[in-house]
Formats: structure tokens, C-alpha cells, sequence
């Protein structure tokens, strides 16, 4: 998926009359997570901790990672976020930071968090727009000083202006990280940003535990402004594979992102720029595709037109073309999703489902659903719901998401779990996770994953394995239940009984006669039966 | 008092002790795995009409308690208790009210967050139980309900020794009990018994002196007869050789409540040969006697009349009920129900006041009772 806001900077940049980047970043702050104070905090610390994240696993790293919250003002707050992956060099820091959307991360085809984000230097603008500070970072590689850098955006230029570049010595006291987690490598970035620290579903606290879910194998400190500290545990030393780098294929490619391929390619044909930039095509196919598009397979691609290009792509879809390969995906797997969902809720039951990778409009994706049921979790009425893009949690805009249609289209009441309307009942967690390298969002915000039938069906059916499992428990469950209360409700109607029959017989021992229909009812007990 | 020793006590103390050695027989037979009895069914499917007797009978369909049936345990137990509690109050000698025997036999279980009995109803419900897996009923298990209903007129009774003259009672009647098999009838002069509807009727007929002057053994029912009430009628009337009749509002509850006294109730079938008297017949209210008596102007509107977008209810409801019983069949019952509907009205006995007070005790019954103007 080509992404809005990217496209929309870029051509504001090209031949068009430079506007400022405040500018545009006022304009488009809805589309970057910034429209108010309660949610800029948590948009903050979300491209934070999913660089990090990303950052660890790159390198196989388990992630540690610590978010520290200061209220410093009314509605003012100082965030730190520190983690340990291997740092960044000297010279990419401060673009990082004082660049707004300078990223390694945009064109690359990979599965990864951050691609669903626009980057760490807006939260970086955010920042200096409202409490006009600019940005402390420090980045420390293996056997490196550690650089302390002070970075602001230069608002006309969209270039960083170092205000102070020093190095860090260890042992000087503002060498940033917790002592007793000493790292030799990691980044710590730390803003004053205007904010609304609040609890509840859409709270840092919530997405924290969402991503503790999701990512069992990091370990994730959060200290609140009141100086309450919360310790999302790593309880896996295990990471996910990681995913594979894919190249795009034609039957999911949008023209926009075709035009810039072509732009950054070195093809000298057409037909080679077909071969080489796009995954499945091979010589054959790159011929029937230009034969069908009436285009010269020889041409030098940036000779095309965007009319031609757009020919080229409607022919490619009447070209059959080998599905893409799904070792792109990354799905952190049922194992670690149980681990996940176990730590952080202790339910009573859970039941985790990976289903196999599968394609809609050429683009692989994946699908997992967890079940976490009873046990710490509270009977609210309505089920929870755990959304997530490639491991990142989705708080908002919950009805529109696919996950929760998926979820109606369950008939749950067959799996003992009662409705209301569509939607389950009872202390339960749903978690559903896509995996793929370009997740359909509904909109730019990046906040609710598109209802594709190919994806809902997906999820449909992993919900539905998943479901008859945590039925076949909850009937179990029931009955064994029901097996006991009987037993309990005839040991003491036996009590009560055998006096009666005695008197009524004339005859026999009160106690022996206990005793034997204690025997009945011990020879009738059987918590598995119907 | 004297101890209560009734006739049938010796019978009922063999059938109550069967009832517990069927039960300790199945707990030392080692092949039996569970703990049981059984009991007739009552419910409507297994009530039959036996036309020449002209009583309703239960059938022959038993069904099975079992007491490892989570559904049946909690009423297995409730029965042993009662029936343990009975055979005590027939071997002492006494009489309880059901209500007595609940709070004797009421407490917490121990070991479980509920009591032996909750309410009343459960205790009711397992004499029933105990009546049909016995086949002995409840006054013989000493069990009496509450009073209902009175009686008045030429005849004396004795009551556990004591004489009681049915004349001699004022407005207030004697109180009629629940159990009636020890009375005595020492003397009558009494030419038929009128079992009324209404209380308010009954003590109009009293104010009117009707008892006396027509030698009439007036018993108000008080709504649907009690047992008392089914069986002092069934006894006075077979022991007396007296003709009964009844005389009710003329609508379908009215004639319902005849049907019970005539040929006994669905739910106490078994018991019909007791209670039933099924040479009783209906003096009225019919519906021949609004044009007859020209009550046309103070009949009630019948309620409950089907609507375009559902069926009867009410009174509608319940006149559509009476009529398919089997045993309400005979094309002058059929008539009367027909009528009513085609009139949609229904007609109390009171009604009769629009003439006079005192129409009902010298007019409308006497005409009645001397043209023999019967339903039956």
C-alpha cells in the first residue's frame, strides 16, 4: 500500500512552491495521530516503541524497553523512551530526528511496524509546535561513545539544526539508561510534548499491554506520571522468524508506487524492469504482459507514460501470474500468542490459531486469532477485542475494522458463548492479528484494516476453529460443573433421606442406609459424562 | 379431642411402610443402581372420560422418580420426608394441616445453600406424589386443608362425638373441613342439597329462610369446590339418597365448576369414585333464563373476544376450552356454550336480584325444582 501521506509531502516538494513543514504538518495531523492531546501521547510513544521494537528484531535482539512519563506542566509532559537495540550511527541521528519523514522504511517491502507509521520526527515536530522544545536523543552503538544530540526541525527547510552534539562518557551521570539494565548499545529519545495523560481503552497504558501481548519476548517498563511503575514481563526468549524482504507483485501494485519504482530502477527494458523489480515474473510473462499491452518490451522504462504504465498493469491482471511467495510474513505463531495472552490476562483457557498465508489481489498476507477465556478476566457483558497489524496494536476505530465484522459473522452462541446481537458475550478476549507487507487500512489514519472478503473470511474461519475449541472446553466445563452439584445436592438429600426411609420401612440402620446411597451417588458421579 | 382413628388407617400405615421397603429392598440389592417409585401420571393426556360412570379416570401411564435424575432428587427427597411425617401422624393419632407438615419438615440442608421446602407449593405438590404412588389420599393420610365453604339445613351430624345441628347456625353454616369421612348423619329432613356458587347467594337464600321452608341442604362452594366440599356431597348424596343440584353463574367457569362436582377434575381423577357425584344436576343460571326471567338488561358482556390478528382469550378463551371436553359433549351442553356465544353474553347469579331479592328463593329455584327444568 502506497502511504497517502508520503506521496502527498513529496509532491508538495517537487515542482510545486515549498510550504513550510509546520505547514503541513498542521494540515494533515488528523491523518498522523495528533488530533488532540489525549491521543498525541499515546501516537508519541506508539512510534517510539514500534521503532524500537522493529529495531531489536532486525537484529535479533530481544527488546527491552522502557517508557518514562513526567508531568511537568498542566497538560505538559516529558516523555523517555530507551531501548536496546544496536543504535544509530552519528550521522543518521539527527535526520532521524529533525527531518520529517526521513525513513529507511517507506520503500523497503518488508513486513514491519513502522511502516504503519510515519515516522519518529513527527512526533519530534509535535514537540516543538507545542511546547516549542526541541528533541534529546542519545544513541550509543557496541563499542561506541555514546552521542548525545539536541535536534530541532528547521520548519522552512525541513533540515535538522543541531543545538548541541556531544559524546557521553559512561561513567557521567547523564548517561542515560537504567543501571540496572545496562545496555552497550541503544537509543533513548526524550520530548516535552503537550499531552493529556489519561487511563482507560485508549490510554498508553492500554496500547502498552496490547504490544505486551502481541510481542511476548520484549520486555516493556512503563513509570506514569504518578511514578506508578508497570512491568510488562518477557516471558519468551524466543523471536519470531524474521520476514523475508519481497518485491511487489503486479496484481497488487498501485500506479503511484509503479512511477517511483520506475524512477529508482536501473532496467534498461521494460521487460527486465518487469523481471527484476516484481516478484513472479519471469520472461515469458514479462512478454505475454507487454504483447497484451501493446507496449515494445524493449523500451526504456522511464520512456513510459503514465497512461502506459496504467495499460501495462490492467494487462498484467489478464496475465496469470504465480501467487506471490508467503515467506514475507512474519506471524509471531501459537505458541507465542498463548504466552502473550497468558501473561497478561491468566485466563482460565486460551486457544491461539495461525492459519496458513494466503493472497488477496497479489499481496500475501496472514492471519492469527487468540481466545483467552475466564479465569483474572472480568465478565464486562461484551467480549474484548485485540486488534493487530503486524504486531501493532489498533485502538481506534473499532467498528469499521474487519476484525470486528469477522467477529459478527460468527455464530458463537454454537461455541456456548451467548450473544447479543452478533457479538459475543462473557469474561473473553478476542485477539486477531494480520500479518502481511501491505495491510489494507480504511483510511489514512492507519486505524482500521479494510473488510476485504478474502481477509474477513480468513478471520472467520480461524475464529470459528478457534471457537469450537474454547466450546468443546466451556461444555466440558459445564457439565463437570453440572456432574458436581449433583453430587453435592444428593450427599445431602442422602443425609436428609435415610431417617425417612428407615421409619417408613420400620426396619434397617439409619447410617448403614446413608451409607449406601453415598455409594449410589459416588458410583453415579462422572464429570465427563453428558 | 379424641384420637383420630379412621377406617382406611390400618391399610394406609401397609401402604406407607411398602413405599419404604420398596426403597431399602432397591438399596441392598446390589444389581440396583439407582433409587425409585412410581407414580401415575396426572396430567391431561392421561385423563380419561369413562362414560357410563360418568367420572373422569386416570389412565394407566405411570411414570418413574428416580432419585440419581438431578431433576427428580430434590422431589425424591421432599417425598420420603412427607411420607415419613405422615405415617407418624397416622400412628399418633393426629390430623395436620400441609401447612403444619411444611413447617415441621422445613430447614436448611445442611452442606447446600437451599432448604428442604422453599414454599408451600412443593409440599403440595409431593403429597400429590405420595397420594398416586400409594393410591392412598391425603385425608387418610391425615393431611387436611384449610375450611371451605358451608353448609346449612334440616340435618344433624356428628363430628367426633359431638352432635351438630345444621339448623341451628344462624347466618354462619357450618364450616366445612377439608376431611368429612368421620361424620355421622344422625337425622335429616332435608328433600334435596343445592350446592350454590356464591357465598353471597347462599346467605341470601338463608336471609329468605329458602332451607326451611323447601327442606334444602344449602352448601355454598365459595368458587371451585373444595374437596371437603366434593366429598361431603358425594357421601351425603350416596349415603342419604338425596338429589343434588347446582346452581352457578351462567357462564363458563360457573358450568365448570358443575363439571367438577358432576364428574370430578383432571387433576384429582384418581380420586373421582370419591369426589365425584355424577348424578348431579345444573338448575341454572341457563341461558334460557335471560329471556324466560328478563334479565336481557343486566347480563355482562363476555370478554376476551377474538380479534382479526389473534385467537380467544378470557372468557372466549375458556368457553372454547369447556366445550371440547369429552365430557361436556351432550348437545344440550353444547347448546348452552353456542348460545353464549352467539349472544356474547354471560349472566350471574345475582342477576336474579333485578327482579327482587327475594325472587331467587321464592320463584326462580322452587319454579325450577317443581317443572324439574335440569340440565344434566
Amino acid at each position: 500500500m502506497a502511504n497517502g501521506v508520503d506521496q502527498g509531502m513529496e509532491a508538495e516538494g517537487g515542482d510545486h512552491k515549498e510550504i513550510s513543514v509546520a505547514e503541513f504538518f498542521e494540515k494533515n495531523k488528523h491523518l498522523l495521530g495528533f488530533e488532540n492531546s489525549q491521543k498525541s501521547i499515546i501516537t508519541v510513544v506508539k512510534e517510539a516503541v514500534d521503532n524500537s521494537l522493529d529495531a531489536c528484531e532486525q537484529d535479533d535482539i530481544l527488546p527491552e524497553v522502557q517508557v518514562i512519563l513526567d508531568e511537568y506542566d498542566d497538560e505538559k509532559c516529558r516523555v523517555e523512551i530507551r531501548d536496546n537495540a544496536i543504535g544509530l550511527d552519528r550521522e543518521t541521528i539527527p535526520k532521524v530526528f529533525g527531518k520529517l519523514l526521513y525513513g529507511s522504511k517507506f520503500h523497503k517491502l518488508q513486513q514491519s511496524r513502522g511502516q504503519q507509521g510515519i515516522g519518529i520526527s513527527a512526533s519530534a515536530m509535535y514537540a516543538q509546535l507545542t511546547t516549542g522544545e526541541p528533541v534529546t536523543v542519545y544513541s550509543k552503538q557496541e563499542g561506541e561513545p555514546c552521542h548525545k544530540f539536541i535536534v530541532r526541525i528547521d520548519t522552512e527547510k525541513n533540515e535538522p539544526e543541531i543545538i548541541e552534539d556531544q559524546v557521553i562518557e559512561e561513567d557521567n551521570d547523564k548517561f542515560p539508561g537504567d543501571k540496572d539494565y545496562y545496555f552497550d548499545h541503544g537509543t533513548t529519545i526524550e520530548m516535552n510534548i503537550e499531552a493529556k495523560y489519561t487511563r482507560g481503552h485508549h490510554s498508553v497504558r492500554n496500547y502498552l499491554k496490547h504490544t505486551a501481548i502481541m510481542n511476548p519476548y520484549a520486555r516493556i517498563v512503563l513509570r506514569e506520571p504518578d511514578g506508578n511503575k508497570i512491568e510488562y514481563p518477557r516471558v519468551s526468549k524466543e523471536l519470531p522468524e524474521k520476514p523475508k524482504e519481497i518485491k511487489p507483485h503486479l496484481h497488487g501494485v498501485e500506479l503511484g508506487v509503479v512511477l517511483r519504482m520506475i524512477d529508482n530502477s536501473n532496467a534498461r527494458t521494460v521487460s527486465s524492469f518487469l523481471q527484476e523489480e516484481f516478484t513472479r515474473v519471469g520472461r515469458t510473462s514479462a512478454q505475454t504482459i507487454c504483447e497484451e499491452a501493446e507496449i515494445d518490451d524493449g523500451r526504456r522504462p522511464n520512456t513510459l507514460d503514465k497512461d502506459e504504465v496504467e495499460q501495462i498493469l490492467d494487462a498484467a491482471q489478464e496475465v496469470k501470474l504465480q501467487s506471490p511467495p508467503t515467506d514475507c510474513l512474519s506471524p509471531i505463531g501459537e505458541d507465542l500468542m498463548e504466552k502473550g495472552l497468558t501473561k497478561e490476562l491468566n485466563p482460565e483457557f486460551t486457544e491461539t490459531i495461525t492459519r496458513k498465508p494466503t493472497v488477496y489481489k497479489g499481496n500475501p498476507f496472514q492471519v492469527e486469532v487468540g481466545l483467552a477465556w475466564g479465569g483474572d478476566i472480568e465478565d464486562e457483558g461484551s467480549y474484548n477485542e485485540l486488534r493487530y497489524a503486524n504486531k501493532v496494536p489498533l485502538l481506534y476505530k473499532k467498528s469499521a475494522c474487519v476484525t470486528t465484522k469477522a467477529i459478527e459473522n460468527v455464530s458463537w452462541n454454537r461455541y456456548n458463548i451467548s450473544q447479543t446481537g452478533n457479538r459475543p458475550q462473557g469474561p473473553l478476549y478476542i485477539s486477531i492479528h494480520i500479518a502481511s507487507v501491505w495491510v489494507p487500512f480504511t483510511s489514512e489514519g492507519k486505524e482500521a484494516v479494510a473488510n476485504y472478503d478474502p481477509i474477513r473470511k480468513e478471520m472467520k474461519l480461524a475464529l470459528q476453529e478457534a471457537g469450537r475449541k474454547l466450546g468443546r472446553y466451556l461444555k466440558r466445563k459445564e457439565r463437570k460443573e453440572i456432574q458436581e452439584k449433583k453430587k453435592r445436592q444428593l450427599t445431602s438429600y442422602a443425609k436428609e433421606m435415610a431417617p425417612a426411609i428407615a421409619a417408613l420401612a420400620e426396619d434397617g440402620n439409619e447410617e448403614e442406609m446413608e451409607n449406601k446411597i453415598q455409594q449410589l451417588v459416588q458410583d453415579d458421579y462422572n464429570p465427563e459424562q453428558l | 379431642m379424641p384420637k383420630k382413628e379412621f377406617e382406611n388407617d390400618q391399610t394406609t400405615l401397609e401402604k406407607l411402610k411398602h413405599l419404604g421397603t420398596q426403597i431399602k429392598n432397591q438399596l441392598e440389592d446390589e444389581n440396583e443402581e439407582d433409587l425409585t417409585f412410581d407414580t401415575q401420571v396426572r396430567s391431561r393426556s392421561n385423563v380419561e372420560y369413562d362414560e357410563e360412570e360418568g367420572r373422569l379416570a386416570l389412565g394407566d401411564s405411570y411414570s418413574t422418580r428416580k432419585f440419581l435424575n438431578i431433576s427428580h432428587a430434590r422431589k425424591f427427597m421432599q417425598t420420603l420426608l412427607v411420607a415419613s411425617k405422615t405415617k407418624e401422624l397416622v400412628e399418633s393419632g393426629r390430623t395436620a394441616a400441609i401447612r403444619e407438615v411444611y413447617y415441621q419438615l422445613k430447614h436448611s440442608v445442611p452442606g447446600l445453600d437451599e432448604n428442604t421446602f422453599e414454599d408451600q407449593d412443593e409440599s403440595n405438590n409431593v403429597v400429590v406424589d405420595i397420594e398416586t404412588a400409594t393410591g392412598v389420599i391425603r385425608e387418610d393420610l391425615h393431611l387436611f386443608a384449610e375450611k371451605k365453604g358451608s353448609l346449612f339445613g334440616p340435618i344433624v351430624i356428628n363430628d367426633s362425638g359431638d352432635e351438630i345441628d345444621c339448623m341451628q347456625m344462624g347466618t354462619s353454616g357450618l364450616a366445612i373441613p377439608s376431611i368429612v369421612d368421620h361424620y355421622e348423619f344422625v337425622e335429616h329432613d332435608a328433600d334435596f342439597i343445592l350446592l350454590v356458587e356464591t357465598s353471597a347467594m347462599v346467605n341470601r337464600l338463608v336471609e329468605e329462610d329458602f332451607h326451611k321452608e323447601q327442606n334444602a341442604i344449602l352448601v355454598s362452594a365459595g368458587g371451585q369446590p373444595s374437596r371437603g366440599v366434593r366429598r361431603l356431597i358425594n357421601i351425603m348424596h350416596d349415603r342419604l339418597d338425596l338429589p343434588v343440584y347446582v346452581f352457578t353463574d351462567g357462564d363458563p367457569w360457573g358450568y365448570y365448576i358443575y363439571s367438577v362436582l358432576k364428574s370430578g377434575s383432571m387433576s384429582l381423577a384418581f380420586q373421582s369414585d370419591r369426589l365425584a357425584t355424577p348424578d348431579a344436576k345444573l338448575i341454572g343460571m341457563t341461558m334460557e333464563d335471560i329471556e324466560e326471567y328478563g334479565l336481557e338488561h343486566v347480563t355482562e358482556d363476555l370478554k376476551g373476544k377474538p380479534e382479526d390478528n389473534g385467537g380467544p382469550t378470557k372468557d372466549y378463551k375458556r368457553i372454547h376450552d369447556v366445550m371440547d371436553y369429552e365430557w361436556m359433549q351432550k348437545d344440550e351442553w353444547q347448546a348452552q356454550f353456542q348460545k353464549m356465544l352467539d349472544k356474547g353474553v354471560r349472566v350471574e347469579q345475582q342477576a336474579l336480584a333485578a327482579n327482587s331479592l327475594e325472587f331467587v328463593a321464592n320463584t326462580y329455584l322452587p319454579e325450577k325444582i317443581e317443572n324439574e327444568e335440569f340440565l344434566n
